[in-house]
């Protein structure tokens, strides 16, 4: 799109964009928005202990995924939000886990924002220590492979991985990158160069030419795309996913460039360490995902003022009305907290099952059991 | 809350039953470890008895069958890491595996040790097994968070829907004349972490059936070999030649039978202990009851109480650092669960707490000899 979001050359879309396939990103993007900023209110008012917005990013997640097929494997940072709900995640889903209710796939383990989608959305779990997840994205485009050798009538899958530039400075991402090249691993690594990593910017990150200039060094073909462009995310990402499967498959590196419009996370005030000016530029209609896919909608008749603004209250109600819902559900069963360690429960994880339900037996008084699913029974 | 979900005495006092003593090996297996041990030379050690069938195996034969059986029978197998296709790996444990099995299986790997375990492990979250081999476990340092934080955790964090079957293995602890960054014992380490199995094979009978077991479960598993054991010849029994041979998890195995001491080791220190039973027996009479653990997490308390039960004494014996080891937590449960069998303080001999230094002659002092272990029961017993 250009600066005033026209598309330029309408020949280098895709012709599979049908107007209500756009239009679905666009409600994908503002639920992102929406929900984004309920929740870190929520945190402020102590409903949860931690939360991560990704405005200026809704793009990258909603654009890239759209671009990716059903049955690809993903693996996340933490500010993926827009790929959960993309790929099937439902609000009531992302409630679940931020109040750790009894819903919650990951059964409350893990801090708000680290979604455990393999089931449903075909995302691993989301992991707090940074970078882990790329050389995850590499052997799981290795499991693909391998099954593409062994069953060549199944429909070939690539796995993606997103991560942020201050992520890429870790080793993993020098070890999944090197790894996934001499491999020849079908694997779309999707750098979110937002420009920050909590208050370091990209230019105390690293001194080369971003992220994209890394990617020949590896052996690896590489395009760095303008992050709030969703057209240009979405083809970027097919072009990407077309090549990773061609040849026995190869890695692709993409690197979106946008902006970390709020606060790092629930735990950071930016306004240490960046001024309003700066952040401001990056909240007009040439600069924001939101409001630039708006445009090119209004400039197609596909949307309006009073659209707009229907669609985002009814997105409130329903945030709002599913956190209520989540919040009132129970906690996960008490077992819970013995159970996954390993595969199977161990004799003595057994034995401190056992003997902790018989302490909470004897002094019920001190233990708030009735809020976990089937209260003591469930343990 | 905590407290409790640390094991109180009280429970095993209480409800816990043990396991019956499984019966001692043959004398004759034993003698073939009266000679002490000498660094950087190792021969066959005992001999065979081909009437019944047995053979003798070197621990490095016994971990490449055990491979090349589940590389055989499982699709989903592979192993990968430095050097270990073209050059049969750096110990030459996966020898011939690359021609037999084509370099899909068994992957040669570029110096990236967070790279190819953060693979593997991806790989396992996507459900292969993959069987990640570790140069020296002094390495796998690279690549700790890989395999505490992702390994070990997925399964819990993801709330029960991402397994991960991955073996971790390679040669750990004590190596000789490399210095402190090649030979060090890292059971400790593995050893604390939920979420992991962790296992020490001695024996070429330990080595295949632990392997093949490792390969087999559904967790991570972490096999911590030992370099100087690899050349060390064992004889192998029919059964533990079959491809189905497996070692749960879990059971330490009483090596040599006795009623004056329980020696718990693991390792290449069971071979140690074994010797100097063997001399305080000839010198003093003495019946020392030697247990290899095999697995250190889960640990086998059940046999070590049992003998405990028997002997009243324990001493402890590994080659990791002092502080915080497998010995402290043996010697901790040992309060916990059988402070009034003992007739004396339990006692350990592990590594020294420095970092292990080149010279040959403090190298020696630094770790666990067969001498010191029969000097320190002795000392125990009060000979
Ligand atoms: C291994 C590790 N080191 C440090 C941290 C602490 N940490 C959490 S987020 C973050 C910044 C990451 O920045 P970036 O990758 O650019 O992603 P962004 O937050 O901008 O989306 C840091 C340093 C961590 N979680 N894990």
């Amino acid at each position: 799109m250009s600066s005033n979001n026209v598309i330029q050359d309408e020949s280098q879309l895709s012709a599979d964009i049908p107007n209500e396939q756009v239009l679905k990103w666009y409600q994908n993007m503002l639920t992102v928005n929406i929900m984004d900023s309920i929740m870190f209110e929520a945190q402020r008012h102590g409903r949860l202990s931690f939360y991560m917005v990704s405005a200026g990013e809704e793009a990258v997640m909603v654009g890239s995924a759209a671009a990716l097929a059903a049955k690809d494997v993903i693996t996340c940072q933490y500010r993926e939000h827009g790929v959960f709900l993309q790929r099937g995640f439902e609000l009531k889903d992302f409630m679940s886990q931020l109040t750790s209710n009894c819903n919650d796939p990951g059964k409350g383990r893990n801090m708000p924002v680290h979604y455990s989608g393999k089931d449903k959305v075909g995302v691993h779990a989301v992991a707090s220590t940074l970078g882990t997840q790329i050389p995850h994205a590499t052997g799981a485009a290795y499991a693909l492979k391998m099954e593409a050798l062994e069953d060549s009538t199944k429909e070939p899958r690539v796995a993606a991985c997103y991560f942020g530039e201050g992520a890429a400075s870790e080793g993993d991402f020098h070890g999944a990158l090197n790894m996934a090249a001499t491999q020849q691993c079908p694997v779309i690594f999707i750098c979110r160069n937002n420009g920050f990593a909590i208050s370091t910017p990209a230019s105390e990150q690293y001194r080369g030419d971003g992220i994209a200039s890394r990617g020949s060094g590896y052996g690896i073909e590489t395009l760095r795309v303008d992050g709030t462009d969703i057209f240009a995310v979405y083809e970027a990402t097919k072009a990407a996913r077309r090549k990773a499967l061609e040849d026995g498959g190869r890695p692709i590196l993409l690197e979106f460039m946008s902006y970390r419009i709020s606060h790092h996370s629930t735990s950071d005030d930016s306004s240490a360490y960046r001024s309003s000016e700066e952040v401001a530029q990056w909240k007009t209609p040439t600069n924001d995902p939101i409001a630039r896919l708006r445009q090119w909608l209004e400039h197609k008749q596909l949307w309006s003022e009073s659209k707009d603004n229907e669609t985002r209250t009814q997105i409130r109600k329903d945030v709002i009305q599913e956190l209520k819902l989540a919040e009132r559900e129970k906690k996960p069963a008490l077992s819970a907290i013995f159970s996954d360690v390993y595969a199977d429960l161990t004799e003595e994880a057994e034995a401190q099952r056992q003997e902790l339900k018989r302490i909470m037996s004897k002094y019920p008084q001190e233990y708030d059991f009735h809020q976990h699913v089937g209260g003591l029974g469930g343990l | 809350m905590s407290r409790l979900l640390r094991p109180a005495a009280r429970l095993a006092a209480s409800t816990r039953a043990f396991a019956k003593v499984p019966a001692a090996p043959s004398f004759a297996q034993r003698a073939a470890f009266a000679r002490p041990v000498v660094f950087g030379s190792f021969q066959c050690r005992s001999y065979a008895d081909n009437a019944s069938g047995v053979k003798e195996y070197t621990v490095r034969d016994a971990l490449n069958e055990a491979l090349a059986e589940e590389l055989e029978a499982n699709e989903k197998v592979f192993i990968l890491g430095e050097e270990v296709a073209q050059y049969n790996g750096a110990y030459k444990v996966t020898k011939g595996l690359l021609d037999r099995f084509g370099e899909k299986r068994v992957i040669d790997t570029p110096i990236t040790e967070s790279g190819f375990t953060g693979l593997a492990i991806g790989a396992a979250l996507s459900g292969l097994h993959p069987v990640c081999e570790f140069m020296t476990f002094n390495f796998a340092m690279q690549s700790i968070d890989q395999v505490i934080n992702s390994a070990a955790k997925t399964l819990y964090m993801s709330g029960g829907i991402q397994p991960c079957n991955i073996t971790f293995r390679g040669p750990n602890g004590f190596a000789s004349g490399v210095g402190a960054q090649h030979s060090q014992d890292f059971s400790a380490w593995y050893g604390s972490i939920p979420g992991l199995k962790v296992v020490t094979p001695w024996s070429a009978e330990d080595a295949k059936g632990l392997l093949k077991a490792a390969i087999r479960d559904p967790n991570p598993v972490v096999v911590l070999e030992n370099e100087l054991l690899y050349g060390q010849s064992f004889p192998m029994s029919e059964a533990a030649q079959k491809s189905d041979f497996v070692i749960p998890f879990g059971k330490a195995k009483i090596e040599r039978s006795g009623k004056d001491l329980t020696i718990v080791t693991l390792s290449r220190c069971v071979g140690q202990s074994l010797t100097a039973a063997e001399n305080l027996k000839k010198k003093h009479g003495i019946d020392v009851e030697v247990i290899n653990l095999r697995s250190i997490k889960p640990l086998d308390l059940e046999t070590i109480v049992q003998s405990i039960k028997k002997t009243h004494r324990l001493l402890v014996v590994e080659s990791g650092f002092p502080a915080y080891g497998v010995s402290s937590e043996i010697l901790a449960l040992t309060m916990e669960y059988a402070f009034d069998f003992l007739d004396a303080p339990a006692q350990r001999i592990t590594g020294a707490d420095v970092p292990t230094p080149y010279a040959q002659g403090l190298e020696e002092m630094s770790f666990p000899t067969e001498q010191l272990i029969e000097d320190y029961a002795a000392k125990l017993l009060r000979l």
